[in-house]
């Protein structure tokens, strides 16, 4: 390989948004760049560097864009860094699992006559999916351009890719593949010439004059204003549509030539929506697969959940005893046993329920179902004002706030991000399944799962109700248009559903490691600390204290303990503390067994804390302020902190209203 | 005629779109355009529809479905 005429090579990896561009782009520089499941996580460019058999480049990685028009502020950076920037080769990363949408994009970059390199992505879907596309056929359709399968997950096909780039920026310009109805052709050619002629005239050189023409017929107001040409006769119209259309014949040509076994495909989930996306079974079928999701995480989960609490306190009695025979000092005994074997691992034993729950969500998703939950509901989600869009950021929520905040992204309207991200932390996500299953447990033993999914509903119902609330206080005009692609149907792969459950249980156990950890120990000192140094007895410390102070408040919700209290605040760090919080300010050395239970639940009953009490607690603990980071989260996507703490202040006031009405009529009847 | 009034199995043809300006340039990066052809698969109470563009499968909602307005293609 000769070595090409330039020191540094410039490459824009060019891409529809979520096509793994990003987790691509992060395998050539090693930058760990925050990467999501969803589209529009690059708004703006970031830059690295690689290096292949000498040869230096220098990469760019673009925004997602659909098409190379100047409509949204992502397709205006990408369009202004690709032609003015000097970027010398284009990297079009394309999902192979939905070619024919991402080679519309393809289409407008081959035009642009600047050497283009295809990194087909995604290729194991297609595999799942049992189609297959002709690599040999695929490049000559696109012009004789190199067409490089790489997989940015197993990092197969980097090499070959780069070496495609450095190797093609030799050859140069790519051939005409779009050929358009023979009088558009025609205004095309005259276009060109007189483009040729203009720049002649002030000495510069014409390079893309193609597409500027095709652009000055699709009425492109930029290229207009840059190109002004006089040809009334020529331009006598827009010709966008004939233009896309052309295009689209030419792509339907290319996939009916290159992609195999896509009709079998197509047929067979058509045969499935018919059942799932059915008018009438839909909404049950809906409701009955997600009741089927929660109930194998309760009864599967909490089978396993046994094995890991007999686990546990094996290694807190052992880890006690074995303090205690080295002599350690009685407080640290008490710090390590009560405070961080308690509070951590009275979370860790939880694990098995919520690797269950991501198990299923996972399942759901990568099966396809998870796209048609937003047809299915759109029109239950049209009452409250909001599209069917909207309640795939909810389910989500089941499984963690954060990344059901985050997903509220793919909503167009930013009233209807808000409007999503008010109601999403009033799903039931996983880190208050612990405090479910704990109090129904010990409240509501005969029907302890049912307590929980009462919570679970309860959730839904107070998230509807309060966007009906909002659409009806404060009505909007503004067309809310669901528009989301149904993939075809596919058997979930192993490999995609280990992934995704590691990430979220690598994320608990993290979580557990670090924030939990740490508030267990935090917690400790509170109340093992008096204004006095180390108390005997809990009452005296300073959590006790700020804890009495709030009593007050809480005693209309039933909930008038300083422990309680105490709980709640702690619970502001992640809500699974509310959990390992009990069992420290009740010294219950393990919360979830048996005798644990029994133990905290005489506690409290021995304080006045009965049934209607701890269902006021879950429903409180339902409803209050998310975690500290799922409010920050909400905080990064709102841009607002006022917006972010009066939804916090709402939250925490609903809780308690709802909490007191449980617990005034609860106990009225009871 | 509108989109939403099309059956379920029928093929019908673009003649116009009038939506939003965002949501028709979301269409037209699809490939749903004036003369573009399109499959209803799937039709609710609602008004929204599961329509088959080009290869793609795609959810539509009532407002959409509405403001496109088709003809009966030539089959």
């Amino acid at each position: 390989m000769k070595t090409s005429s330039k020191q540094t090579l410039t490459v824009g990896f060019v891409g529809n948004p979520n096509c793994g561009k990003t987790t691509l782009f992060n395998a050539f520089t090693g930058a760990s760049l925050k990467v999501a499941n969803w589209p529009g996580v690059t708004v703006e460019r970031v830059e690295g560097e690689a290096e292949y058999k000498g040869q230096k480049l220098r990469l760019i990685d673009l925004p997602g864009i659909y098409s190379l028009t100047c409509y949204s502020i992502e397709e205006r950076v990408s369009r202004k860094c690709i032609l003015e920037e000097g970027i010398d080769v284009i990297v079009n990363v394309v999902d192979a699992s939905s070619l024919e949408r991402n080679l519309y994009l393809t289409m407008q970059l081959l035009e642009l006559q600047k050497p283009v390199v295809l990194a087909l992505n995604m290729m194991d879907i297609v595999e799942e999916r049992g189609m297959e596309i002709d690599m040999h056929r695929l490049p000559e359709m696109l012009g004789e351009i190199p067409v490089v399968p790489v997989s940015a997950r197993r990092r197969t096909g980097l090499d070959v890719l780069l070496h495609a780039v450095v190797h093609h920026y030799e050859e140069g310009p790519n051939e005409k593949v779009v050929t358009y109805k023979r009088g558009l052709e025609a205004k095309i050619t005259k276009l060109q010439q007189m483009l040729r002629e203009q720049c002649k005239s002030v000495g510069s050189r014409m390079e893309n004059d193609r597409w500027l023409a095709i652009k000055l017929l699709e009425d492109d107001e930029e290229i207009r204003r840059h190109w002004p040409v006089q040809a009334p006769e020529i331009l006598d119209r827009s010709y966008e549509n004939d233009i896309i259309n052309g295009k689209y014949d030419y792509i339907e040509e290319l996939v009916e030539e290159c992609l195999f076994h896509k009709e079998e495909k197509a047929a067979f989930t058509e045969k499935i929506d018919a059942v799932l996306t059915h008018r009438v079974w839909g909404i049950p079928l809906f409701l009955l697969i997600m009741a089927a999701v929660f109930g194998l995480t309760f009864t599967v989960g909490d089978f396993l959940k046994g094995y890991f609490e007999t686990g546990l306190d094996y290694f807190s009695s052992s880890v006690g005893s074995f303090l205690s025979a080295v002599k350690t000092a009685d407080w640290l005994v008490s710090l390590v046993v009560d405070g961080i074997i308690a509070g951590v691992g009275g979370i860790l034993t939880f694990l098995p329920n919520i690797f269950i729950l991501f198990l299923a969500l996972a399942f759901l998703e990568d099966s396809g179902y998870m796209a048609r939950v937003a047809y299915v509901m759109d029109s239950v989600m049209g009452m409250v004002g909001l599209s069917g869009k909207a309640f795939l950021p909810m389910v989500l929520g089941f499984g963690c706030t954060v990344p059901a905040v985050m997903a509220t992204r793919a909503l167009e309207s930013e009233r209807d991000r808000r409007r999503t991200i008010l109601i999403t932390p009033f799903m039931s996500c996983s880190a208050r399944l612990p405090i479910y299953v704990l109090f129904a447990g010990m409240f509501f033993p005969d029907c302890a799962m049912l307590t929980a999914y009462s919570l679970y509903l309860l959730g839904v119902v107070v998230a509807i109700g309060v966007a009906l609330a909002g659409n009806r206080l404060f009505p909007s005009r503004e067309e809310h248009a669901l528009l989301i692609e149904l993939p075809e149907y596919k058997t979930p792969n192993a490999r995609t559903i280990a992934i995704y459950v590691w990430e979220k249980v690598k994320d608990y156990l993290t979580k557990a490691g670090t924030t939990i950890f740490i508030a267990s120990i935090l917690l400790w000192f509170l109340l093992n600390y008096g204004p006095g140094g180390i108390v005997s007895d809990i009452a005296d410390s300073f959590g006790a204290g700020v804890g009495r102070f709030l009593v007050p408040f809480l005693i209309p919700a039933g909930l008038g303990m300083w422990q309680i209290a105490v709980a709640l605040i702690s619970g502001l760090s992640a809500k699974e503390v509310v959990v390992s919080s009990f069992s420290v300010l009740f010294a219950v050395g393990n919360i979830n067994s048996e005798a644990g239970m029994r133990q905290l639940s005489e506690i409290l009953a021995a304080n006045g804390f009965g049934p209607v009490n701890a269902y006021a607690l879950m429903v409180f603990c339902l409803l209050y302020s998310p975690c500290m980071a799922a409010v920050a989260a909400i905080r990064r996507e709102t841009h607002s902190w006022r917006w972010t703490l009066e939804m916090v202040a709402f939250q925490v006031a609903l809780a308690w209203a709802a909490a007191a009405i449980v617990f005034q009529v609860g106990s009225r009847i009871f | 005629m509108k989109l939403s009034e099309g059956e379920i199995g029928r093929i019908y043809e673009v003649k116009t779109i009038d939506i939003m300006d965002a949501v028709t340039r979301r269409l037209e990066a699809l490939g749903l355009t004036g003369q573009t052809k399109i499959t209803v698969l799937n039709r609710k109470r609602g008004g929204c529809m599961i329509i088959k563009v080009r290869g793609t499968r795609l959810a539509v909602g009532r407002r959409i479905a509405e403001g496109i307005q088709v003809k009966e293609a030539a089959v």
